[in-house]
């Protein structure tokens, strides 16, 4: 068995899964603690099917706890900028383009320093550590308690990175340590900027990551604790204290990957419907498609790899006005109060979903005046906004398979004019946590290669075995982890056929006995 | 707009990448490294071509390598003002105005820098009316114009002069420099008086970016169509909405060649459209017929956005509108086309020219 929780904004879902049946799921208010919530969760699925909790093997989490911490600049440390790049980069020195709110959230300061190397392995500069061993000292009077440390083409040579943490390090024993080349990918102001803020949420990290480890053994659950990633794979604890920031996505990818479970189908547009919005992606061999473009977290400029999504201010909460729109504006968490079918005086969705007799909840008397033709118009109206959206989400002339999740789904009909059959899975209201529970583990390379002639074969084999053993070190079983991604770009004017390959692994978490 | 101001330069850069035709590299870097050098040493003033004297000294800054180096290795502080600086020294001439080589991408932006850096005003012009990827593909090569003598400068202080018997020539030894600099290095060439200025750029393009990058800011504010907006403003013509369906590249001696095809939406449904491109886009074909060709300008925006979508970041999936402009008449000619039409290219094939 194995339990999968996501912590979100307003509700914390748990599910208990064995293999990928569902055997209990709950819904419960996320608390401001986090863990007292997830405790009352737990306690749930305990009421709902007793199970033993010695036989749980896994407990998975999603969480937008740090996320959100970033967006309200709340309880960020101290942090520092290391950048190894001199003479390079001082043109733009770190965090050139933050919002000063979250520069002061951070009390960042930055220090450039001689080191880096070039596109193909050369050195920029020798590392200067006498440098770095003035940077440390100043550091540590100022009170700083994490740095990040960023080289150029690190993802390249990671070398200056880790020798400039041993310097650090030795100096500052009590600091946290992010290096770039593990966070992310070529692009050194959106890289630094990820590795900056992942430093920044280092401490509250390792506070929330006891807490949630408190929680789950307080339930008396032995068994691993793991968090869910931006691309719906799984970290495992300490990999979450490291790096916070590597969740700040899990949110819309656990949906999405808990719809492709629930359905059966690992190819498909998931439409998740909500209390104000729904969100539509699109499941590709079971994983998100991702966003194109780089992505602004709270005002920063990064190159996290999101999943891409387009939401619509569409969902059960959602206004209905006379002659017909739906939303965008919502009632929102006033939907039990504001609604008709609750005694309100607000035309929501839900009352027109209990009214077309597709949903019970509230009240169904107090719709039953409304009008046939208002409600047909509505229920029109939502399906041609999603399958629209479904539409523009698609990729290719081949119908894609439409999958509803969220509380919000009954709004839809069982057919979407130009994309067939809405398959509503069994257990859609938790799909998220459903998504946590069976996420998988993974294994990553981006680097630039320099192919010589003859040898792309052998390089992409070494790039593709490289990421595949990662995903085992990470806790995969080596047996199913599978390349689910592959992306090859020669890069112009760079000599010798440069090319930047990406690849991603991923593989069933190894489960101990 | 008679000086660029920090707030100006959003613009400048999303329009520039729209002249960008897919190349040019993204313009992000160049708008912080503008933005930088407009804070430390305040606006650049910015002069109207016509208004060039006859003896005035213009050089022409850019930078030259990978745009995907220049995103990992940040320039210098001193380095683009250095590029400068070391041609003048060499021609033992003093500097009255910065030039752009090129309107597109991160070379509408460079040459802010150096400009601010070396407290000289900026001349609204460029020597292609676009992007192209090598550096003879400019309007004053057509008017005899040498690239050389050219200098080019690197972020630890290397800096070089090139002095060559011709154009070809002095690409092929920058390009070599440029690698062993670690790909990202800045330049400067064509230098020129005041009255060869005149004559060999295409005026107003900065001022063209700034526009287009407003116009595509406000549409998309008053919820209007910004596609709709710069193609008009640019007089050309909407080839093509519709979805990447697939992206091919491939290196051929050192540029990324390669085609996406775009399956049609909205009134396209249907039809499929080919865009072949080498850093820039090149050629587009619709349903086998080429509807545009260099040197006329390829653009690809996001359908919704409009903003430029340049050719490393075409992806599957991605909705597009497929644009094309006319070049400036100037590359319409014989020997601009010697230069920079669809044969020099590789493609056998008689430019399209866009009704304008």
């Amino acid at each position: 068995m194995r339990i999968g929780i996501d912590v979100g904004g307003t509700n914390t879902d748990a599910v208990l899964l064995d293999g990928r049946q569902v055997l209990a799921s709950v819904k419960t208010s996320t608390t401001a603690d986090v863990t007292s919530g997830i405790v009352a969760a737990i306690d749930g699925l305990q009421r709902q099917r007793a199970f033993d909790p010695a036989a749980v093997r896994a407990v998975m989490i999603g969480t937008t706890h740090f996320i959100n911490a970033l967006v309200e600049a709340h309880r960020l440390a101290p942090t520092a900028a290391v950048r190894l790049s001199l003479p390079a980069g001082a043109s733009l020195p770190p965090m050139v383009d933050w919002p000063q709110r979250l520069v002061d959230a951070v009390s960042g300061r930055s220090y450039l320093v001689h080191g880096g190397h070039e596109f193909d392995g050369r050195h920029i500069a020798e590392l200067d550590e006498s440098e770095l061993r003035k940077a440390a000292d100043d550091m540590g009077a100022a009170g700083v308690r994490s740095v990040a440390i960023t080289s150029v083409f690190s993802p390249v040579n990671a070398e200056f990175e880790t020798r400039a943490a041993e310097i650090i390090s030795a100096q500052l024993p009590d600091v946290a340590i992010s290096l770039s080349h593990e966070i992310g990918r070529i692009g050194l102001l959106e890289r630094e900027n990820a590795t900056v803020i992942n430093a920044a949420l280092r401490e509250l990290a390792a506070h929330i990551v006891d807490g949630l480890a408190a929680s789950v053994t307080g339930a008396g659950i032995t068994a691993p604790l793991y968090l869910s990633q931006n691309d719906g794979t799984l970290m495992d604890v300490d990999f979450a204290r490291r790096y916070p920031v590597a969740t700040f996505a899990s949110g819309p990818t656990n949906s999405m990957r808990g719809a492709a479970v629930l359905s059966g189908l690992d190819t498909c547009a998931v439409v998740d419907v909500g209390g104000t919005t729904s969100d539509v992606g699109v499941l590709r061999q079971g994983f998100p498609r991702e966003a194109t473009t780089d992505v602004s977290v709270a005002g920063i400029r990064t190159n996290f790899r999101m999943p891409d999504v387009l939401s619509i201010g569409l969902g059960g909460g959602s206004r209905v006005r006379g002659n017909v729109t739906v939303g965008p504006d919502s009632v929102g968490y006033e939907l039990t109060s504001k609604a008709l079918v609750f005694g309100g005086d607000t035309l929501t969705a839900t009352d027109i979903a209990v009214a077309a007799g597709r949903a019970d909840i509230g009240d169904a008397s107090l719709v039953a005046h409304l009008d046939r033709s208002l409600v047909r118009s509505a229920l029109e109206k939502i399906a041609a906004e999603v399958s629209d959206v479904v539409e523009r989400m698609r990729t290719s002339a081949e119908p894609l398979p439409v999958v509803a999740v969220g509380g919000g789904s009954v709004l839809l009909p069982d057919e979407l004019a130009g994309c067939g059959e809405v398959h509503r899975p069994e257990n859609y209201a938790v799909a998220n946590a459903i998504g946590a529970a069976i996420a998988q583990i993974g294994g990553e390379v981006d680097r630039v290669y320099v192919i010589e002639p003859g040898r792309r074969e052998s390089v992409v084999d070494e790039a593709k075995q490289e990421a595949i053993d990662r995903a085992v070190a990470a806790g995969a079983s080596p047996a199913s982890v599978g390349i689910v991604d592959f992306d090859e770009v020669p890069i112009p004017y760079l000599p010798g056929n440069a090319t930047r390959i990406r690849v991603k692994a991923v593989g069933d978490l190894q489960l101990g006995a | 707009m008679r000086e660029i101001t920090e707030a100006d330069l959003a613009d400048i850069a999303r329009g520039a990448a729209i002249l960008g035709t897919g190349g040019g590299g993204d313009p992000y870097i160049g708008r912080l490294l503008a933005t930088a050098a407009v804070r430390a040493d305040g606006p650049v003033p910015l002069v109207p071509l016509a208004d060039l004297d006859d003896d005035a000294v213009v050089l022409p800054v850019a930078m030259m390598g990978a745009p995907t180096v220049m995103v990992e290795k940040l320039p210098s502080a001193e380095q683009v003002g250095l590029a400068a600086r070391t041609l003048a020294g060499y021609l033992g001439k003093e500097l009255t105005h910065i030039a752009c080589a090129e309107a597109g991408g991160v070379n509408s932006l460079i040459p802010v820098v150096a400009a601010a850096q070396l407290g000289l005003p900026l001349v609204d012009a460029d020597g292609m009316g676009r992007a192209f990827p090598e550096l003879q593909m400019v309007l004053p090569t057509l008017y005899g114009i040498r690239a050389t003598p050219m200098s080019i400068a690197d972020e630890k202080g290397n800096r070089g002069v090139l002095d060559t018997v011709d154009n070809h020539w002095a690409e092929r030894l920058a390009r070599s420099a440029t690698i062993d600099m670690g790909c990202s290095a800045m330049i400067s060439n064509y230098a020129m008086s005041g009255a060869q200025a005149r004559e060999a750029l295409v005026p107003g393009t900065l001022s063209l970016c700034a526009e287009l990058g407003a116009l595509v800011r406000a549409a998309r504010a008053a919820h209007e169509d910004p596609v709709a907006r710069v193609v008009d403003r640019l007089g050309g013509r909407r080839l093509f909405s519709g979805k990447v369906v697939d992206v091919a590249r491939r290196t051929v001696t050192g540029f990324a060649r390669g085609e996406a095809r775009l399956s049609g939406m909205d009134g396209d449904t249907g039809a499929e459209l080919v865009l072949r491109f080498q850093n820039e886009h090149l050629v587009a074909e619709r349903d086998g017929v080429v509807e545009a060709s260099v040197p006329d300008l390829i653009c690809t925006l996001e359908r919704e956005s409009g903003e430029a979508v340049t050719t490393e970041g075409l992806r599957y999936g991605q909705r597009v509108t497929v644009i094309a402009a006319p070049a400036d008449p100037r590359w319409h000619t014989p020997e601009g086309l010697a230069l920079a039409g669809p044969r020099y290219f590789g493609y056998d094939i008689d430019p399209i020219g866009v009704a304008g």
